[in-house]
């Protein structure tokens, strides 16, 4: 553990629907592990009630979502929903995976706060994690 | 202050956000958390059955808890469960992996999972772990299980936490010179041989029977045999929970175990309070060089002593 006792953020990583390709998922979580959170993974064809009523069990600060089958469109903003209805809404959700470009800005729209690419440095995605916890620590503990 | 009062509330309500938070802000320590810890209501944590599953990595103990927590919900019991995962020695981070076993409970409200890492702790659990049983169990959850990390030998924080501990064993990790070994075996209350279809899993179970008699104990430690995946044996392995938990409540073993377990945790955390202080004295200390570290530290406590 680090000296300095930075706060150690909780983030969840999951996939929802019939999509069973992992790689991206795994990758993702092995990356934000190595970069110090601690990452709940739920694995792959979880419903999105599925994962948010784990989220809130786990009161993670992020949740990030993996989908490489197209599902996107459909199941990230399921996840919204479902936070919504555990009034679990202020946990910010992230997406990646294979997207196309007219996809993004629905998926924001929707309220996932970020959208990632393969190609996105992986500096750039562990930055939008850090910034998500932070700003949702600053949020509900004032 | 206020928030703490918020929490307690959504506790009494079972409000699963609530006790969400009411984990995190224990597992964080500090101010709040034990504003929060002496705030809970002490005879609902006297109520519940701590239950403790241990074992190998990869021995099936997430999968058979799984298996446990259908069982019990069918009794229509609340209950928790604490998975606790390494943490990376390099970031500090962690994959709490073992939720995912459990997913088919995932929308039953009654089942509240908490995964967990054990941040730096060496002994199968997290430093937090007694705090959270606590907090579930004012969260309504009569039974608590708590899922260590994979262990080896030595690894004895569960059985100091728990009322009950049960070994997950597998076959194929060693012959029977393993079942003479010290440790975790001997003082496990129940042992479960999991994978109970594969080969070598009765031999297995022959050479823990084996060591049990051999045993000068007053009471025998059953040998489940289970097979996780399945369910199979599960039924058999609850209900050898449950009279051992009788047994302990009606002996005595019950309370006598809670009241260790208290002081033990009461020591724990002195420790973490003196130190720091001890770190300090040392450095009060240095110039004069000492090779034996335990002429040094028994010159240290005695300083400290002083103060």
């Amino acid at each position: 553990m680090t000296e300095k006792s930075s706060k150690r953020y909780r983030v969840l990583v999951g996939k929802p629907g019939l999509d069973g390709h992992d790689r991206g998922a795994k990758f993702i979580a092995r990356a934000l592990r190595d970069d110090g959170f601690e990452v709940v993974y739920t694995g792959i064809r979880r419903t999105p009630e599925e994962i948010a009523a784990a989220a809130v069990q786990e009161d993670v600060s992020a949740i990030g979502l993996s989908s490489l089958s197209g599902g996107h469109v459909r199941l990230f903003p399921a996840v919204v929903e479902a936070l919504k209805k555990f009034h679990a809404e202020d946990i910010p959700v992230i997406g990646g995976g294979v997207i196309p470009d007219e996809d993004v800005v629905a998926l924001k729209k929707a309220g996932i706060i970020e959208i990632f690419r393969p190609g996105t440095p992986l500096k750039k995605i562990l930055a939008a994690f850090h910034q998500a916890c932070e700003s949702y620590h600053h949020k509900a503990f004032r | 202050m206020g928030e703490v009062a918020h929490l307690i509330n959504g506790l009494r309500k079972h409000d699963p956000r609530a006790i969400g938070r009411a984990i995190s802000i224990v597992e964080d320590s500090g101010e709040s958390a034990e504003i929060l810890l002496s705030s809970l209501d002490e005879s609902l944590i006297e109520q519940t059955l701590v239950l403790g599953i241990t074992g190998p990595p990869g021995a099936g103990k997430s999968t058979l808890t799984s298996r446990i927590i259908s069982h019990l919900r069918k009794q229509g019991i609340r209950l928790g469960v604490i998975a606790i995962d390494p943490s990376s020695p390099i970031s500090g981070g962690a994959i709490l992996g073992d939720r995912i076993r459990m997913m088919r409970h995932a929308l039953d409200q009654d089942v509240v999972v908490r995964s967990m890492a054990a941040r730096g702790r060496l002994g199968g659990l997290c430093s937090a772990a007694g705090g959270v049983v606590r907090v579930m169990a004012n969260g309504g959850c009569s039974t608590i299980i708590i899922e260590t990390v994979g262990v080896g030998q030595s690894e004895m924080d569960i059985v100091r936490l728990a009322d009950i501990t049960a070994m997950v064993l597998a076959p194929g990790l060693g012959d029977d010179i393993q079942a003479m070994k010290a440790g975790l075996l001997e003082v496990a209350d129940l042992l479960v041989v999991n994978k109970a279809d594969r080969p070598g899993a009765e031999m297995l179970a022959m050479d823990m029977e084996a060591m049990i008699r051999n045993r000068k104990s007053s009471h025998e430690t059953p040998v489940c045999r289970t097979v996780a995946t399945e369910g199979t044996g599960v039924s058999d392995l609850v209900a050898a929970i449950g009279s051992i938990d009788q047994q302990h409540r009606a002996s005595g073993e019950h309370q006598y175990r809670r009241k260790k377990s208290f002081q033990l945790e009461v020591i724990d955390r002195a420790l973490e309070i003196i130190r720091p202080e001890l770190f300090s004295t040392l450095k009060n200390l240095d110039g004069k060089h000492e090779l034996d570290p335990g002429r040094t530290a028994r010159r240290l406590v005695k300083m400290l002593l002083l103060k």
